[in-house]
């Protein structure tokens, strides 16, 4: 019988894929957002998961908000990589340093 | 072992397996390919919980809409493989160590009996769709409206942000209207004054 904690595991090992593949893709900012992507699927299904087993739907209607953001997020993102690309001729991440932060 | 569990743990092998192949994958191409395998059977995971709603959104949404903006952008830019892989792993061992300590933290978290509780839902009277709709358009319609709000701005940053500066009209900038200096717009020129004959008018009729 599957129950709360399988999905909850599996939702912590997806996250802990996004946060080593943020480390391990230091050099390519779209694996980045690709891993920032992982995590959020992560989360959607430990809201998911509550939502199911609590038997309450406010999961669900927040995954639905997750995704909308996510959505938003990825499309801002790709347009400033595509910038970014456009002014260095680069996506590695330690190149960009124009603004000296 | 059950046919769901068996779903459950097909689903989440392949899940895990894709999302390693996506942090890992050489091309970024796979790694955008293989994050829509995983996407694709998180889709599957979530049917299992009866989310079916959101399922079918997330692979209309994602796979359809976020993955191929994905893809797109990949093939515009273009990617030196080799140069992108170099030190690759070298952080690996910290991060391996790090992130195995906060995997093992999490999971002696969820194990207590607390989350081992079976599932409290009663079998559902209608899909899930007509039941997250009444939900969304009765208690979260102003949280509804500004997630419609916040798409409207994610098109218009992502189009201005993206938009070449290319003048498609005459119009003058009006900065440069504003800046302009009196010696740009009328120029002194140092003459000798010339003797001009002065012919007679003729008389109009």
């Amino acid at each position: 019988m599957i129950d709360l904690s399988h999905f909850l595991i599996l939702a912590a090992l997806l996250f802990m894929i996004g946060v080593v593949g943020i480390f391990l893709n230091r050099k390519n900012i779209i694996i980045l957002l690709m891993a920032i992507e992982l995590m959020l699927l992560a989360v959607n299904m430990n809201f998911i998961a509550f939502s199911y087993y609590l038997g309450d739907l406010a999961g669900q209607i927040f995954v639905f908000f997750i995704l909308t953001v996510a959505a938003a997020e990825a499309a801002i993102g790709l347009a400033i990589i595509i910038i970014v690309f456009r002014n260095n001729r680069t996506i590695d991440v330690e190149d960009i340093n124009q603004l000296k932060g | 072992m059950d046919y769901s569990s068996a779903v459950f743990y097909f689903f989440s092998f392949i899940l895990l397996f894709s999302a390693i192949k996506v942090i890992t994958a050489r091309n970024p191409i796979f790694s955008a390919l293989f994050l829509v395998l995983s996407f694709f059977s998180a889709a599957g995971l979530w049917l299992l919980l009866q989310a079916e709603f959101l399922a079918i959104a997330l692979v209309l949404v994602y796979v359809g809409a976020v993955m191929v903006l994905f893809l797109f952008v990949i093939m515009m830019i273009d990617i030196n493989v080799e140069v992108m892989k170099k030190g690759f792993w070298n952080y690996f061992p910290a991060i391996a160590f790090v992130s195995i300590v906060m995997l093992t933290e999490i999971i002696l978290v969820l194990n207590q009996p607390f989350f081992k509780a079976p599932a409290l839902f009663e079998a559902p009277k209608k899909s899930n769709t007509d039941a997250i709709g009444e939900v969304l358009y009765s208690d979260y319609v102003l949280p509804f409206e500004v997630a419609a709000i916040i798409l409207l701005v994610a098109i218009i940053a992502a189009i201005s942000l993206t938009l070449r500066g290319k003048k498609m009209h005459k119009g003058i900038d009006p900065a440069l209207q504003i800046g302009v200096q009196k010696s740009d717009r009328i120029k002194m020129i140092e003459m000798k004054s010339e003797k001009v004959k002065i012919k007679k008018r003729t008389k109009r009729k």
